[in-house]
């Protein structure tokens, strides 16, 4: 099984310049620990001082929001696309 | 692309607190936080004062110390300073004795307050050298970035979701705009945009000139406070789509206090929101200071963002001040548009029937006392959201051109009408009996 997974110009500067590659993550939780493997850099950028995926960070599937299709507990399927994209929102300060 | 030589003001990243200039720039290289526009309060004292903003045009450039604006740049729109009306004929129909109706369905130049966010946003635009300008929009302000950008000389690529309220489109491509519609809703629209402005270099202004274009809503809260006599209201009112302008009106706010231009004092705020997308009026009635994302169904379309960006702080917001959000059906809705057309002589869009209903709502269920002094913020002009109005109206018989005709007709149809004259009168000058 393999998964496509897109990244925005501001998170591939983590990963060498990739902005696309394939995985075999099975779930969100999977594709955040092998960023971890391959691309110490970019796990360290997009996750929480508690190894969560930062909450600024939007996630899609084939064009939807994963918190829609179950979030962590989502299971991707052979060809999926799974694009992270920072959110747009004003700050707190 | 130059950085602005201003010191005033610069995006912060409100999580790591580094700094980064002014650029065009939505989020934080390193924590990926969104960033805000800061300002140097110190170095405006003094010259943001009563007197000077009096001395200054009727627009919003009159608080242009406050605004984030490239040095050098000579706004030439009279964007904004819209009436704040006493509304006393709506207060006596919901039981309200101190409300004012801020009324931006008349902000040039194309009748909604993104107006003045779109003036803020393109003059950075401008300094920062882009040639092509965008917006993903659910309507107003693709038309405000259409006509501004026109204004200025630049060319606008507006993207927006395919089922938007035909004159909405109308008003977009009339300036010359190209409009794209995207099929899907405004999220949908949204993140397609994020990947144009990192792929084309455009300066999309709620995208990569978003922290710029922010501010720009600040100009709501400031003219309150001025059109109250330079005094912060009890409440306010605000209709909520990504949740920004709630919460730039308590900024603008929270300045003012800072700068000793207006009296400290607890202002609480009201989200308002359709019951067909209500992530965060749904978010701040369970008390979370999150949000959960929802597929927008109202006719509000101008609210209907299912995963606001600023939801979650608009939440926290609206929360920590002791406000409260509520939402309305479209039938409400409806109701809302026509009750302040009837009372004020208003004619709001669908978000400002969502306000008004929202705020006799409150009224009625107590969350807002009869006598504070409170204002309910109208956004946008109902001109251009016509559509839920069809049929709401009896299509009369046409009368001939006699008065005889007419006294007759008026007589069938609203003899209320015919008032101050008798009877008898009426009948003599009519002739018809």
């Amino acid at each position: 099984m393999s998964i496509k997974v897109v990244l925005p110009t501001a998170l591939a500067r983590h990963t060498d310049g990739q902005k696309a590659f394939t995985s075999d993550a099975k779930n969100l939780p999977g594709l955040i620990a092998e960023f971890g493997e391959k691309f110490p850099a970019l796990a360290e950028n997009v996750k929480d001082e508690n190894g969560k995926l930062r909450k600024f960070i939007n996630v899609y599937v084939n064009d939807e929001d994963i918190r829609f299709l179950g979030g962590d507990g989502l299971e991707f399927a052979d060809g999926d696309e799974i694009m992270l994209i920072p959110s747009i929102a004003g700050g707190l300060l | 692309m130059s950085e602005s030589s201003c010191t005033v003001y610069e995006l912060k990243c409100p999580e790591c607190k580094k700094g980064f200039g002014n650029v065009p720039l939505s989020a934080c290289p390193d924590c990926l936080a969104p960033l805000e526009v800061q300002y140097d309060l110190d170095s405006v004292r003094g010259r943001f004062t009563k007197e000077s903003v009096a001395a200054g045009p009727a627009n919003i450039w009159r608080y242009k110390e406050l605004l984030p604006i490239p040095e050098g740049h000579q706004p030439d729109l009279p964007v904004g300073f819209t009436p704040l009306v006493k509304a006393d004929r709506l207060g006596k129909r919901i039981g309200a004795t101190n409300l004012y109706v801020k009324n931006d369905a008349v902000c040039f130049p194309t009748l909604s307050f993104k107006d003045r966010v779109v003036a803020v946003a393109l003059a950075n635009a401008q300094h920062f050298g882009f040639d092509v300008v965008g917006c993903s929009s659910t309507g107003n302000l693709a038309n405000s970035v259409a006509a501004q950008s026109t204004r200025l000389g630049l060319r606008a690529c507006i993207l927006v979701p395919s089922d938007l309220e035909p004159a909405k489109i109308l008003n977009t491509q009339v300036y010359g705009a190209k409009l794209v519609r995207i099929e899907g809703n405004y999220d949908h629209v949204n993140r397609l945009c994020t990947l144009i402005a990192d792929e084309y270099k455009w300066g999309f202004v709620n995208v990569n000139l978003r922290p710029y274009y922010a501010e720009g809503s600040k100009t709501v809260g400031y003219e309150i406070a001025e059109q109250l006599g330079w005094r912060l209201p009890d409440n306010i009112v605000c209709p909520m789509a990504g949740g920004s302008l709630i919460r730039k009106i308590k900024k603008a706010f929270a300045e003012l206090v800072a700068l000793g231009i207006v009296e400290d004092k607890p202002v609480k705020f009201f989200g308002a929101q359709a019951t067909g997308c209500s992530p965060i009026s749904h978010s701040v009635k369970n008390g979370w200071d999150d949000i959960e994302p929802q597929r927008p169904n109202t006719i509000a379309r101008s609210l209907a963002i299912g995963n606001p960006a600023d939801g979650p702080a608009a939440s926290k917001m609206i929360q920590s001040t002791g406000g409260y959000a509520e939402d309305v059906s479209d039938v409400e809705i409806v109701s809302g548009i026509q009750e302040l057309a009837e009372t004020e002589g208003i004619f709001t869009e669908t978000a400002g029937g969502v306000t008004t209903a929202v705020t006799a709502k409150l009224y009625a269920d107590g969350r807002i006392g009869k006598d504070e002094l409170t204002v309910s913020v109208i956004t946008g002009n109902g001109l251009k959201t016509t559509d839920p109005l069809v049929g709401k109206f009896a299509e009369e018989r046409a009368v001939k051109p006699r008065l005889a005709e007419f006294d007759a007709f008026l007589r069938e149809s609203d003899a209320s009408l015919i008032t101050g004259v008798a009877e008898e009168e009426v009948e003599l000058v009519g002739g018809t009996k």
